[in-house]
């Protein structure tokens, strides 16, 4: 029981690092009807500076803060090559993010070097149910509460984030009433870069990130954005907490190799599921 | 009445606009007075909706010139209001250019938008969404409104409506209005100037009662000569 409980808490907190990647995906993709796989690339980023910049004695907090506007400034830049030109089809755009994980790749190794880094994240842990929790789990939790909660508040309360949406809903509505689709498309890949960072920041004392972790964490954020049909932040979440949960018990209970394929299975299930339900709306008669 | 050259608050002149290697329009010379009313007809595909996206800024030129003096709304064809965000939203996304936000004066003007503020534009009937699409240009307090296609798919009723808000704005506030239509009568009625487009080109332009009168016109826009409707 104490373990189970355990088990639980690891997996919201690493569900809750897929969740932050899923909604970074969301974002873009409602914007840009671009599925950007650069998006772990973020979270990578923002780890990497982070245990970088601790290292070179800044305090935690002005560092975890830096690191994730570093990771923006990555958003931006993959914004820029992906839809920067005009006339860009999203799928091309999807080929150039595939292109920018890679190429950063060497960014990172050149940078950073190849091993895995960390950091240590909020030091203790506090009892909760008569069950010792690690601190950094709670912080992890809490802080994608957070961010999900003034995530709502942008898209649904505020007016750049009802352009933001017009932009998704009718591209060329928003063009007729004067909005510039394209820099508002980069408005959201900085906040698929912000959104990448704060995973970034909150996992990588959890599980120490190199510069490939970017397709653990892609495959997981995408399967759980699936599941959110690319376009609802709370499915995702929901999505995300369940991945995060599964791997987190099949690690638990002995099959901790087989995290990565739990993610691509579930996906796989999810994606035939909702096609088949896709097509049978289309199928029915008008 | 007829806009002498170089005086009107919106000039097109020589227009070409192509679609890759299509030409949508071969060069169009259209004006339009400062508070004047002008229709623009002609079949599908001709080219207009080409012209009202070139007005918007939405596709340039690739020869010509347009010039527009003063702020331009575009109620574009098919209403294509943002169907998942409310009636309100939709009317305040409208002042995206002018900054201002408040819908109040929009109500004001077309108060059957203040009942349905808070429904979702995509589950309007057509006539409601172009209303909506109407009060959504208006937000940005234009001086000049294009129309695509008002008339669509809607009940004569309910184009009445709006036709008499379009010549009560014009009337009140001096509003030049470019009126896209296929329904030539309904233009005739509302503007004092048509031209008629036909694969790119204008191919007739005068006085709305004039071109009423020509006889390869009114077979094409008005079902008949007017001798044969007056018969
Ligand atoms: N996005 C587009 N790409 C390519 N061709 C287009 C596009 N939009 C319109 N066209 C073509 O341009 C011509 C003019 O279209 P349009 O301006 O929509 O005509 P209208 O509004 O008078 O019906 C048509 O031949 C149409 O097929
Ligand atoms: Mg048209």
């Amino acid at each position: 029981m104490r373990e189970l409980l355990t088990y639980v808490v690891n997996g919201l907190a690493v569900g809750c690092g897929f969740a932050l990647i899923a909604a970074g995906l969301v974002a873009v993709h409602r914007v840009t009807g671009v599925v950007n796989f650069a998006q772990g690339m973020f979270a990578v980023v923002a780890g990497l500076s982070a245990s970088w910049l601790l290292g070179t004695g800044l305090p935690h907090g002005l560092s975890e803060g830096a690191a994730v506007l570093v990771a923006a400034v990555a958003g931006l830049l993959t914004g820029l090559l992906a839809i920067g030109r005009r006339g860009t089809t999203p799928q091309s755009a999807l080929i150039v993010t595939l292109g920018v994980g890679v190429l950063a790749y060497a960014v990172e190794i050149v940078v950073w070097g190849d091993q895995p880094r960390s950091f240590p994240g909020l030091p203790g842990s506090v009892s909760v149910a008569g069950v010792g929790v690690q601190s950094q789990h709670l912080l992890v939790i809490a802080a994608t509460a957070v961010t999900f909660a003034l995530l709502t508040t942008f898209f649904g309360r505020t007016y750049l984030g009802k352009a933001l949406t017009a932009c998704a809903s009718n591209p060329y509505a928003a063009r007729v009433i004067g909005i510039d689709v394209t820099r508002m498309g980069l408005l959201a890949f900085v906040l698929g870069g912000l959104l990448g960072g704060v995973a970034g920041v909150l996992v990588t004392p959890l599980r120490p990130i190199s510069f490939d972790t970017d397709v653990t964490l892609i495959v997981n954020g995408f399967a759980a954005a699936v599941f959110g049909s690319l376009g609802r932040a709370g499915l995702a979440l929901v999505g995300a907490l369940l991945l995060g949960l599964a791997e987190s018990l099949a690690a638990g209970y002995g099959y901790a190799a087989y995290q990565l394929e739990i993610a691509l299975g579930l996906m796989l299930v999810i994606m035939v599921v909702q096609s088949t339900r896709r097509t049978s709306v289309l199928e029915e008669p008008a | 009445m007829t806009t002498p050259a170089g005086t009107g608050v919106v000039e097109i002149a020589d227009l070409v606009v192509r679609y890759g290697s299509a030409v949508a329009l071969d060069g169009v010379s259209l004006s339009a007075g400062r508070g004047e009313m002008v229709a623009l007809l002609g079949p599908n595909g001709a080219g207009k909706s080409t012209l009202a996206d070139t007005l918007s800024g939405i596709l340039t030129p690739a020869s010509g010139t347009v010039e527009v003096g003063g702020r331009l709304a575009h109620i574009p064809e098919g209403r294509q209001l943002f169907p998942d965000l409310s009636v309100e939203d939709n009317l305040r996304l409208g002042g995206w250019r002018s900054r201002r936000r408040d819908p109040a004066q929009v109500y004001e003007l077309l108060p059957q938008l203040a009942a349905i503020r808070r429904r979702l534009a995509g589950v309007l009937s057509g006539g409601e969404q172009q209303m909506v699409a109407f009060g959504r240009a208006l937000m940005s307090r234009p001086d000049v409104l294009v129309v695509d296609e008002l008339s669509l798919g809607l009940a004569p009723i309910v184009t009445r409506d709006l036709a008499r808000h379009l010549t009560q704005l014009n009337a009140e506030h001096g509003l030049t209005v470019l009126l896209i239509e296929q329904n030539a009568r309904l233009a005739f009625d509302v503007c004092e100037r048509a031209y008629v487009l036909e694969a790119g080109r204008i191919v007739a332009e005068g006085p709305c009662a004039e071109l009423a009168e020509s006889p390869r016109v009114a077979r094409a826009y008005l079902g008949g000569s007017i001798e044969e409707t007056r018969k």
